[in-house]
């Protein structure tokens, strides 16, 4: 399998969904003339031309409406959040009309349409710019929330989206743009929705995670592991659908379990799956849950700050051990 | 006595003593834009970071006819100018680009955010189009509360392509509210030109739909911009009612510090069409009106420079030896 950077396999995922299905087309601010903000479309624009390479202008409901609207109309659409945060200027499209219209149609219309950029906290990017916020999306009913941490997830789970009917949250994670990995380059090969992956087996306590987070769970279990701590950590790999099979065969394991995320942790994701694992497997827990999250604050710029408010390795490290306790 | 002089509009005199003070803040504003790009370099100043060289005539033009505090100013994540101009301490900007506890924002927003409420100042906004929904509601403050008091919205021409902008721009016309729009038209949006972000480039115009009296102002000529400007309070101030500015001008650097260093600001627009707006530079060209009418002559100019330089270097050496803020102070703001 050829090695390719985790950009670019969103790249090619969307170039090879173009070239298998021509109802497919991206659009967004920046994605075409420019190359792409973070270069994913690099290239597309000369590939596949204007029609299917559209660029807007800094319009989120324009966007999100085009998309949405396309897609009921038998369009396939790809648009682009430049980054997420500012999907906030489109929530109402989004919530209200792409999650809704095939529930509100009774079945009759689909809203195939998959909204990607990218996510995720951090470089002193400061408030309004450096923030993650799957749990919003994931709380409204209609959406599939994707958010891949390898390179190979990132094509994979992207092919699915785009070949979903439903609407797709397909969030990115902008500090895993340059990773590099080997990555499928067979056309069609798809990672299926409602799958977590076991990215490191392990007795002792179950680390729970996604997108970047994955990062630092496996870095947190590599230092345990030099303590006689084995972690087994789990990729969700998507929010929506919640693979909680994975994550309760796990914890019947290991009953213990640290949920790590990088959004805030008030009513967030680490809040949902630590729920299910008590309706789920309430009996085997040997210690109470932990959560790893981002601290609930807008995100300070200054550096001291900003990494006091981002959690990190060391403070899964430290979690661990409080269920151990 | 202070010399007076006339300049193209008929009633505008400007004094000898102010004409050396707005010639002081373009420079300030250009030098404090240079450093701050080297000290992003030197790993002092992290985030985004955008600069204003080639913009100065829009903020030395407007900002100095405003009464601070009294009237308010918003704008956007190019806001370095605009914090300087409203008398915001170079100290205290630096010390926030620097992330430190005497920043102006207490090391909490960092170079997007520049924010001074005591003197009117409400702060720079990250998200395009953010402030012009909350410049409807300063000026309907300003309506409730009484007097002739003026809010001045700065805003891109990429951000007049947002929703919230039209639907604000729309109540401050219903309305009647004291607003100033001062559209910073510097030709693109990231790497979009205007001519490709909308099908109607006449903002002027998209003004007057939303029942907003404006004009089109070369942003390039501090005078233009000043008289403009003038012309545009007394309405408001009279009438109570909002005007806009489209004010065209260009960016001689890359949009922000991404696209500065990689030159792709190249895959826009050519060198040489960068070159030809540098040969309009508003500083430049104030300083060549300033030397002709013997106000200024080089080794002025030159003192100028030397006591600007002085400023930034002072600014930088005190953001230096600032403090962080304490890692206690986390949680601090969240709530009032
Ligand atoms: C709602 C929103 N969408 C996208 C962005 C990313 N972005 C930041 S600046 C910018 C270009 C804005 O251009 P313009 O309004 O012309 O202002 P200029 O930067 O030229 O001063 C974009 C797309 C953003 N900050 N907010
Ligand atoms: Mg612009």
């Amino acid at each position: 399998m050829p090695k390719m950077r985790y950009q670019q396999a969103v790249r090619l995922a969307m170039t090879e969904e173009m070239e298998r299905d021509p109802n497919v087309f991206v659009c967004g601010e920046e994605v075409g003339q420019y190359q792409g903000t973070y270069r994913v479309t690099e290239g597309m624009l000369d590939k596949f031309g204007a029609k299917r390479v559209v660029d807007t202008p800094i319009s989120e409901i324009g966007i999100a409406g085009l998309a949405t609207g396309a897609a009921m109309a038998g369009l396939r659409p790809v648009a682009e959040f430049m980054t997420w945060s500012f999907a906030l200027e489109a929530m109402d499209q989004l919530v209200n009309h792409a999650a809704k219209i095939t529930y509100m149609s009774g079945g009759r219309i689909k809203c195939p349409v998959v909204f990607r950029g990218p996510a995720g906290v951090g470089t002193q990017l400061s408030a309004q710019h450096s923030q993650s916020m799957e749990s919003w999306y994931a709380h409204a009913p209609g959406f599939k929330v994707v958010m891949p941490y390898s390179p190979q997830d990132a094509k994979g789970l992207l092919k699915t989206a785009i070949r979903d009917d439903s609407p797709v949250i397909f969030m990115e994670h902008a500090g895993l743009y340059g990773i590099q990995d080997e990555v499928s380059d067979d056309p069609d090969f798809c990672v299926p929705f409602g799958q977590a992956i076991v990215r490191r087996e392990g007795k002792d306590c179950s680390l729970i995670s996604y997108s970047r987070g994955v990062q630092m769970c496996l870095k947190a279990a590599e230092t345990l592991s030099k303590d006689g701590i084995e972690c087994e950590v789990i990729d969700l790999r998507t929010l929506v659908p919640l693979d909680m099979d994975t994550v309760v065969k796990s914890v019947n394991k290991t009953h213990r379990a640290v949920v790590a995320q990088e959004e805030w942790k008030n009513v967030s994701i680490g809040s949902e799956i630590a729920a299910r694992i008590y309706e789920q497997a309430f009996d085997a827990m040997d210690a109470p849950i932990e959560r790893v999250a981002g601290a609930d604050v807008p995100m300070p710029y200054a550096k001291n700050l900003e990494r006091a408010a981002i959690p990190t390795d060391t403070d899964v490290v430290a979690a661990v051990k409080r269920t151990l306790a | 006595m202070a010399r007076t002089i006339a300049v193209n509009s008929r009633e505008d005199h400007i004094k000898t003593e102010e004409l050396q003070e707005l010639y002081r803040l373009m420079l300030l504003i250009r030098r404090f834009e240079e450093s701050v790009y080297q000290k992003f370099h030197e790993n002092k100043i992290g985030g985004y970071l955008h600069r204003y060289d080639g913009q100065e005539a829009l903020v030395a033009g407007v900002v100095p006819q405003l009464r601070l505090p009294g009237d308010y100013i918003l704008c956007t994540y190019r806001d370095h100018a605009h914090a300087l101009a409203c008398g915001t301490s170079p100290r205290a900007v630096m010390a926030e680009l620097m992330g430190r506890a005497t920043g102006c924002a207490g090391g909490k927003g960092g170079s997007m955010h520049l924010i001074d409420p005591d003197r009117g100042f409400l702060g720079g906004d990250g998200i395009v189009g953010g402030p012009v929904p909350v410049a409807l509601g300063v000026g309907f403050a300003i309506k409730y509360r009484g007097g002739n008091d003026v809010c001045v919205v700065y805003f891109g021409d990429g951000a007049m392509n947002q929703g919230g902008v039209h639907e604000s721009m729309n109540m401050i016309g219903l309305y009647k509210l004291p607003v100033l729009f001062i559209l910073e038209n510097n030709q693109y949006a990231m790497g979009t030109a205007v001519s490709r972000s909308t099908g109607q480039p006449d903002f002027v115009m998209k003004a007057a739909a939303h029942g907003i009296k404006g004009e089109k102002v070369n942003g390039m000529d501090l005078f233009e911009v000043r008289s403009a400007t003038r012309r545009a309070l007394k309405h408001i101030r009279d009438k109570g009612e909002s005007y806009f500015l489209e004010m065209s001008c260009y960016r001689f650097v890359g949009h922000g510090i991404g696209d500065d260093n990689t030159k792709a600001w190249t895959t826009y627009r050519s060198e040489q069409e960068v070159e030809e707006w540098k040969k309009k530079d508003p500083l430049l060209k104030f300083q060549a009106y300033l030397e002709e009418k013997g106000i200024l002559d080089p080794a002025k100019i030159a003192k100028i420079e030397e006591q600007i330089h002085e400023e930034v270097m002072d600014a930088i050496q005190f953001a230096e030896s600032s403090p962080e803020p304490p890692l206690d102070s986390l949680y601090d703001h969240v709530y009032s």
